[in-house]
């Protein structure tokens, strides 16, 4: 059986509003993606080295990283020799194959994009990322989902720099029905995340979410900020933070590894957040992340509207990309 | 790894052909692969790259990089100077309409920083140019944009005009128009609501703002760290909106910022300013030569130099020399050479700018303690003057008491003077190898 065929039949097991709103969400990618793919297709009928030239073109504009795009090529022309392949659309599905493969590598399918919670008592995670990138949006709509599920949600406002943050994250508490914990514009961060804690556990509340600044990751002085945020969260609960989600926004290029790499120094990310996916941007940096630092994506930004934010899943991304070369088999 | 400068690079590929006496265009092809290489990692778009690389090629092919001593530098040259020449000349200057008040229309995607940035220009506008600027709060869609707004027009002192969020941004605008011209304030900064540039409402909510302000800029605010996707993005904001210039956000992050090139290159709009940090003072004119050496990795030099001129007093500088050779360096020279170099700027942006200082391992993101750069300017004034020219007369009590007075122990007044005592035994040997040549302080907080 084809990978695509084994992809449709694994999607079709899903819900079908899952792979729809991928599809909506990644319409505008995949359009532009997956249409140059197929004019690489019709236009080279033979897997030669122009071919490989272009395809590595394609995969540079998707941001997947020249070193990521270098690897793949090289395998892909390996593989490629040895199926003895000579028909170009062939070629697409091992790629395909081979972006799925990076991305799992030996871990477990489905397994590292949940998150990961306390079964009982308080879980913290704490939300980290650069400016603009979508931090308190997303508290906003995880908080949703979260509710959604039936558990118990609280929000600090550990963002206390950014001029209207606390404001913000507020109006989102209001709009999702849970409490925020909040101080004034200035005060320490570090505070308002104990604070966050200690109301959290006294209230019995099951997800605490901490928003905190968006900072450039080589501002040493606020890097240490939000490793002593961390460190007072690990003293209040031993095994918090149970997540650090890494938010990148997924017009971000090349930049995003050292976003991923510096973050996890400091605050060892434990899962990304891709937002604003429902642009034209591809995101595919990801691949490079995951590749490179094993950190796997949790869920993806595909709107503004609270309902828009979705688990990942390596599959449905690759799907979106390459939906309308599946949907032709 | 990824982010080796170009000039790195390039001198690998010139260590082979060293020898040769002559460059083949086999060997240009190498070179201009490793631009192509360096240009991809830097986030420039890959069609950006592909022309600006056939342009190198056929320059470095002609005969001023084959028949050049130094092949290696002439390609980077070339290089340097098509990239300048494509982001085109200096341009931080801002219409005025002779007519008040001047309206600027600021757009761009989520979370570039739009918000920030109208504050920025509005202290710009009112610090350099003189002028009483009204930011209007036209965001009615994110959650408290408004309220962002007008916590940075209070923190500058300046009027902000808002409708909260039921309002029509349309109208929002055209009301404060009126209120502008009401109240006397010659600029007018609207700050649109962040939206995607394949998200038709909201795009035409723009064309609809614009014909009804009749603005005279409109400025796209574009993230630097944005990717290959920046193209998309600059291409149809300007295709439906005919912006006027460009204002690159983050860019005090250490991105390469390859997403200047490609938005001037489909755009063909001057990038006028850059953002540079999150203080509403850190926005500064676009310096095209610069950016193109940050873009190859060649470090900010032309931007430490100005800074270094800018704050360094050439006469004190001699004297400074000249007190180097005869070893009267004292703690007062010393405070003096440390408060100069802090107006520069923090340090550690001053170390980015260098070149090499990425590549050096252990240089790379070294951690420059301001605080205790602090705590050497501390205990420099707890001395008294005799302590300062004369370090010699310093016994237990005197550093007890200095400790004391500039809250830090007697062990850090001991470290310091031993510092400064191996700095000065530096200068001396310094000055007697290379008389007259470069000076380099070694400051013991670095």
């Amino acid at each position: 059986m084809s990978f695509f065929k084994k992809l449709k039949e694994k999607l079709n097991l899903k819900t079908e509003e899952t792979s729809d709103k991928y599809k909506d969400g990644l319409s505008k990618t995949r359009n532009s993606f997956a249409t140059k793919l197929n004019d690489l297709v019709a236009k080279y009928r033979k897997v030669d080295e122009a071919f490989f030239e272009e395809l590595e073109e394609v995969l540079i504009t998707a941001d997947v990283g020249v070193n990521t795009v270098m690897e793949l090529i090289d395998e892909l022309e390996m593989e490629v020799k040895r199926r003895k392949i000579k028909d170009t659309s062939e070629v697409v599905e091992v790629i395909s194959e081979k972006l799925v493969e990076i991305y799992y590598g030996d871990d477990e399918e489905g397994d590292i994009e949940k998150l990961h919670l306390n079964e009982e008592g308080l879980s913290v995670i704490l939300f980290v990322g650069v400016n603009g990138v979508g931090k308190t949006t997303t508290i906003g709509k995880l908080a949703h989902r979260l509710k959604e599920e039936g558990k118990s949600v609280m929000l600090a406002a550990g963002d206390t720099f950014r001029a209207g943050a606390i404001d913000q994250l507020n109006v989102w508490g209001d709009r999702v029905g849970v409490e925020v914990v909040k101080h004034s514009e200035g005060s320490d961060p570090a505070a308002v995340i104990y604070d966050g804690i200690q109301a959290a556990k006294s209230r019995g509340v099951d997800v605490l979410l901490c928003d905190t600044a968006g900072r450039l990751q080589n501002k040493v002085n606020l890097m240490n900020e939000l490793e002593k945020v961390k460190r007072v969260i690990s003293k209040e609960i031993p095994d918090a933070p149970h997540e650090v989600l890494l938010v990148l926004d997924a017009t971000t290029g090349q930049n995003a590894m050292s976003q991923a790499k510096t973050f996890s120094q400091s605050t060892n990310v434990t899962g990304i957040v891709l937002s604003k996916l429902d642009g034209t941007a591809k995101g595919g940096i990801i691949l490079a992340i995951r590749n490179e630092l094993s950190i796997p994506v949790k869920f993806v930004g595909l709107g503004e509207k609270v309902t828009d934010l979705q688990p990942f899943d390596a599959n449905a991304y690759v799907y979106g990309l390459f939906a309308d070369l599946v949907d032709k088999e | 790894m990824a982010f080796e400068g170009l000039a790195d690079r390039l001198q690998k590929t010139i260590q082979k052909i060293t020898g040769k006496g002559k460059v083949s265009e086999a060997d240009v092809k190498e070179m201009t692969r490793e631009v192509r290489l360096a240009l991809l990692e830097a986030d420039v778009n890959f069609k950006v790259v592909k022309d600006f690389v056939n342009r190198v090629k056929t320059r470095a092919i002609g005969q001023e990089v084959m028949e050049s001593l130094t092949p290696g530098q002439q390609v980077i040259k070339v290089v340097k100077d098509e990239l300048a020449d494509l982001m085109g000349g200096e341009q931080s200057k801002i219409a005025v309409n002779n007519k008040p008040p001047t309206v600027i229309m600021m757009v761009g995607l989520q979370g570039a920083g739009k918000t920030t940035t109208t504050g920025k220009l509005a202290n710009h506008l009112r610090k350099k140019h003189n002028r009483k600027p009204l930011l209007v709060a036209a965001d009615v869609y994110r959650p408290a944009a408004i309220n962002q707004l007008e916590t940075l027009g209070k923190q500058l002192d300046l009027p902000v005009f808002a409708l909260g969020t039921e309002a029509n941004p349309v109208d929002i605008a055209t009301q404060a128009i009126q209120h502008a011209k009401e109240n006397h304030l010659d600029y007018v900064l609207i700050d649109t609501a962040g939206r995607l540039h394949v998200d038709e409402n909201l795009m035409d909510e723009l064309v609809q703002i614009k014909a009804n302000v009749n603005p005279d800029e409109i400025f796209l605010v574009v993230d630097a760290m944005t990717g290959q996707d920046a193209v998309n993005v600059a291409e149809s904001f300007n295709e439906q909106l005919d912006v006027t210039g460009v204002v690159l956000t983050k860019l005090d992050g250490d991105t390469r910022g390859g997403a200047a090139l490609s938005i001037k290159a489909v755009t063909g709009k001057p990038i006028k300013f850059a953002g540079m940090g999150e203080k509403l003072d850190q926005l500064e004119p676009f310096y095209p030569e610069r950016m193109a050496s940050r873009i190859l990795g060649m470090g900010d030099v032309l931007s430490l130099i100005e800074k270094a001129q800018e704050n360094v007093d050439e006469k004190k500088a001699k004297q400074l020399e000249e007190k180097m050779r005869t070893m009267s360096f004292t703690f007062e020279d010393f405070l003096e050479q440390m408060q100069q170099v802090k107006n520069m700027g923090p340090l550690d942006e001053l170390l980015n700018m260098m070149p090499g200082m990425n590549k050096m391992k252990g240089l790379k993101n070294v951690q420059v303690d301001e605080k205790q750069l602090g705590h050497v300017e501390a205990i420099i004034q707890s001395m008294t003057k005799e302590e300062r020219v004369n370090p010699e007369i310093m016994n237990g009590s005197r550093k007890k008491r200095i400790a004391k007075g500039s809250g830090t122990s007697v062990a850090e007044v001991n470290r310091l003077l031993k510092q400064f005592e191996d700095m000065k035994k530096m200068m001396k040997q310094m000055t007697n190898v290379k008389k007259g040549k470069k000076k380099g302080l070694n400051f013991p907080f670095m």
